[in-house]
């Protein structure tokens, strides 16, 4: 195999507990987002835009979806003959098997699939965040500092910084100190969970921690706080711009609604960082004489003759007569029938909605309202959260 | 279907639209907000799993080959078949293009080293969604030698000039077939037909010098083997003129006309863009218009169709109109009755308005 310089893991194993119905029969990074993508969509286009031809895509739970989505690579042009996205579950070797305990646990137990590229450098990503980011410049700063790991930081409000892993830095950017979820946070210096490290230093930290039987096998629990007590030339990568854990339903519709801004700090509209996703192939969207769409992103294949506001419609949505959608997601295939009134809701994939019915509640501080997968919802029903 | 080739005949030389063909083949006109007019004959042929397509091209085939690409959104990306591009075999400058079966006898040896048993040839500007599976199987019930593709159409909605028509008996046996006709039976462009069959009607074609597909191929030997026919029942738009593209893109704003063609029996696959969903600001209005993706919308649209990465700036209006790929719209600009081919520039305040019966064709690339 062609030895590579820097390959990514991508960690899309995660259940999202937190996102309730949406990920019932789905793995966190496969959940729909923005009218078009999968989470990890951007992740992906990340890597391709960034010029990293080689991801192993690391799952768990349930992978179907994911597996099939992922396909070969081609939609992100990462089909490649030496390289590209390799999905890698966890398997049964010699002496037995496991799941993957941590996130470290995950990318040791694929150091096989690693050294076939014996690469210089491994990108550790998730597949559950929302940004845009150019990792070849992170890989720059790594190179010029002669850094051993180099983690990604963007500054959050103070108030949050306790649910984030934070970090201190000296006045060259190196790491001093680090924090998982403290309850009297220092400093506003969260970690994005996005880390480079020089393969042969990870390797040995991996070998290690695996060794270790009180370990948890995370990178945030485990390895970056061992290497920082180690004194090894850890360094910060300062990011600005649009980044989000989409993790719960309030932080999936917030980032949704994020988008309807006239001029969104993440632009999908930038024909220089594509966002790549499989494209439903579905004709242009219809909107019908008596319609109205606002403030809203609408994709391929809707028809819409209803009234439609501050919302995001996936593809093949159809909205019916009369029918008014506010503050609301929509996922692909939802058929909305006349005279319907959505509030603050996000409504899963193929579920079907009779006339006459009210759904959610209204109002800026209202709760949002969740519909799961191909539900359907007789004719004058009523549902809120 | 592995006992089929497909062909796609754009042999025959047309200048029938004018500006949209300056610098384009009429297959690879865009149509329907994202698509060029191969794509529905590509994607027939895809959606009926025909795995091997030869495309006979002409000329100003740049933009047809970037579209084609290597054949994948069409599943013609293929170890066994696959797509087959085989422009005119010709000597230049000395031989001069006699028509399209001197294209198909060039490539004699295509057809010659094809296993398949059957071939359907189509050509680009009749529009249709259709799966050949019921005609071919109508052909082979049939034992017929070619099987004709028509479609009873409402000559008040379809122009019909340069259309060829057929007279059918009460058999489904072709009795004639004329562009002066008026049965109102209109020949597709598309037949199905035994290869060893095709091979020998080339050859003897050739032997004659005749070199049209329709005239000399078909035509001449409707009382010689037996050619029937079948009538495809879906809709169908015929692409002939400036004025019929007009009118048959705007038909498509019939939801009917939009979920038949579009949907029924198959999808339509185009060359992906990965353009993000259509972005509606607060000011759009936007009504009875059809929106392809990657848009941004401030202003107000009406009866119109905008193609992907359109943008139109607020107070701008857009009225009967069909605003090709990544075109811009200044502020306050009008423009009304006009087909703005790709990337055209309208600045703030212009105002273009056309003849609602004869739209306007502003070229590509142009700044007003």
């Amino acid at each position: 195999m062609q030895r590579k310089e820097i390959i990514a893991m991508l960690l899309a194993g995660g259940e999202g507990r937190r996102l309730g119905a949406l990920t019932q029969k789905l793995a966190k990074p496969a959940v729909p987002f923005g009218g078009k993508y999968r989470i990890i969509d951007f992740t992906l286009s990340n890597c391709s835009n960034s010029g990293i031809d080689t991801v192993g895509v690391l799952t768990q739970y349930q992978p179907l979806i994911l597996n099939s989505y992922l396909g070969i690579g081609t939609s992100w042009d990462l089909d490649r003959a030496n390289g590209g996205v390799t999905v890698l579950p966890p398997y049964v070797q010699q002496k037995g098997g496991n799941w993957y305990k941590g996130t470290a646990n995950a990318i040791f137990q694929n150091m096989f699939y690693i050294e076939r590229y014996n690469p210089q450098y491994v990108l550790v990503i998730s597949g559950d965040h929302i940004y845009k980011m150019d990792y070849d410049k992170m890989l720059d700063e790594h190179k010029k500092r002669g850094a051993e790991a180099t983690i990604a930081l963007i500054e959050v409000p103070w108030q949050e910084a306790s649910r984030f892993g934070v970090m201190n830095v000296d006045g060259a950017d190196r790491i001093t100190e680090f924090e998982e979820k403290p309850k009297n946070p220092k400093t506003n210096l969260a970690s994005m969970g996005i880390y480079i490290f020089n393969w042969d230093v990870l390797k040995s930290y991996l070998v290690r921690d695996d060794e270790n039987p009180y370990s948890s096998n995370d990178f945030g629990k485990d390895i970056i706080p061992r290497m920082l007590q180690e004194e090894r030339d850890l360094y910060a990568h300062r990011f600005q711009g649009y980044w989000k854990d989409v993790g719960t339903i309030e932080s999936l519709w917030e980032a949704n609604m994020d988008l309807l801004e006239a001029y969104p700090t993440l632009n999908l509209h930038d024909n220089e960082w594509r966002i790549y996703s499989v494209n439903p192939n579905q004709p242009p969207q219809y909107i019908a004489p008596y319609a109205s769409v606002k403030q809203s992103l609408v994709n391929e294949g809707c028809m819409v003759f209803g009234n439609v506001d501050h919302s995001v419609l996936f593809y093949g949505v159809h909205v019916g007569e009369k029918s008014m959608i506010k503050d609301s997601i929509i996922m692909p295939n939802v058929r909305i029938g006349q005279n319907v009134k959505i509030y603050k809701t996000i409504i899963a994939e193929g579920t079907v909605i009779g006339d006459n019915c009210t759904i959610g509640v209204e109002g800026e501080h209202a709760p949002i309202t969740l519909i799961g997968e191909d539900s359907f919802i007789p004719a004058n029903a009523k549902i809120k959260n | 279907m592995k006992n089929v080739i497909g062909v796609i005949n754009l042999g025959k030389p047309h200048s029938m639209l004018d500006d949209l063909t300056r610098n384009r083949s009429i297959a690879s006109v865009p149509f329907g907000g994202r698509y060029r007019l191969i794509d529905f004959t590509l994607s027939n042929m895809a959606n009926t799993g025909i795995s091997k397509v030869a495309v006979f091209t002409l000329n100003k085939s740049r933009s047809l080959m970037d579209h084609l690409g290597s054949g994948k959104e069409w599943q013609l990306d293929r170890k066994i078949g696959g797509l087959f591009v085989l422009p005119p075999a010709i000597e230049f400058p000395t031989q001069e293009y006699k028509g399209d079966l001197q294209n198909f006898h060039g490539h004699i040896d295509y057809f010659n080293r094809s296993k398949e048993e059957y071939v359907i040839v189509c050509r680009s500007h009749m529009i249709c969604n259709v799966n050949y599976a019921e005609a071919l199987q109508f052909h082979i019930d049939s034992e017929a030698d070619i099987t004709m593709l028509y479609n009873r159409v409402d000559p008040d909605t379809v122009d019909l000039s340069n259309c060829y028509q057929v007279e059918v008996d009460e058999h489904q046996r072709v009795r004639g077939m004329s562009s002066d006709f008026d049965t109102g039976n209109v020949y597709m462009e598309t037949f199905i037909i035994n290869k060893s069959l095709l091979v020998e009607l080339i050859e003897q074609c050739a032997e004659n010098e005749q070199y049209d597909l329709t005239e000399s191929l078909l035509i001449q030997n409707i009382n010689n083997v037996s050619v029937h026919a079948f009538q495809h029942q879906g809709h169908l738009s015929i692409i002939n003129c400036t004025t019929s593209y007009y009118n048959q893109s705007m038909r498509l704003l019939d939801p009917e006309v939009w979920k038949g063609l579009f949907f029924q029996p198959g999808l339509v696959y185009t060359k992906i863009k990965d353009e993000p969903p259509t972005k509606y600001i607060e000011t759009a209005d936007v009504r009875n218009s059809l929106i392809a993706n990657g848009c941004i919308v401030q202003g107000q649209v009406e009866n119109s169709i905008l193609f992907r990465g359109v943008k139109v700036a607020k107070g701008a209006v857009i009225r009967n109109s069909i605003i090709m790929q990544e075109c811009e719209i200044g502020a306050d600009a009008v423009v009304e009755n006009m087909i703005l081919d790709k990337e055209v520039c309208i600045k703030r305040g212009q105002s273009l308005i056309g003849n609602a019966t004869e739209p306007v064709v502003i070229n590509k690339r142009s700044t007003i």
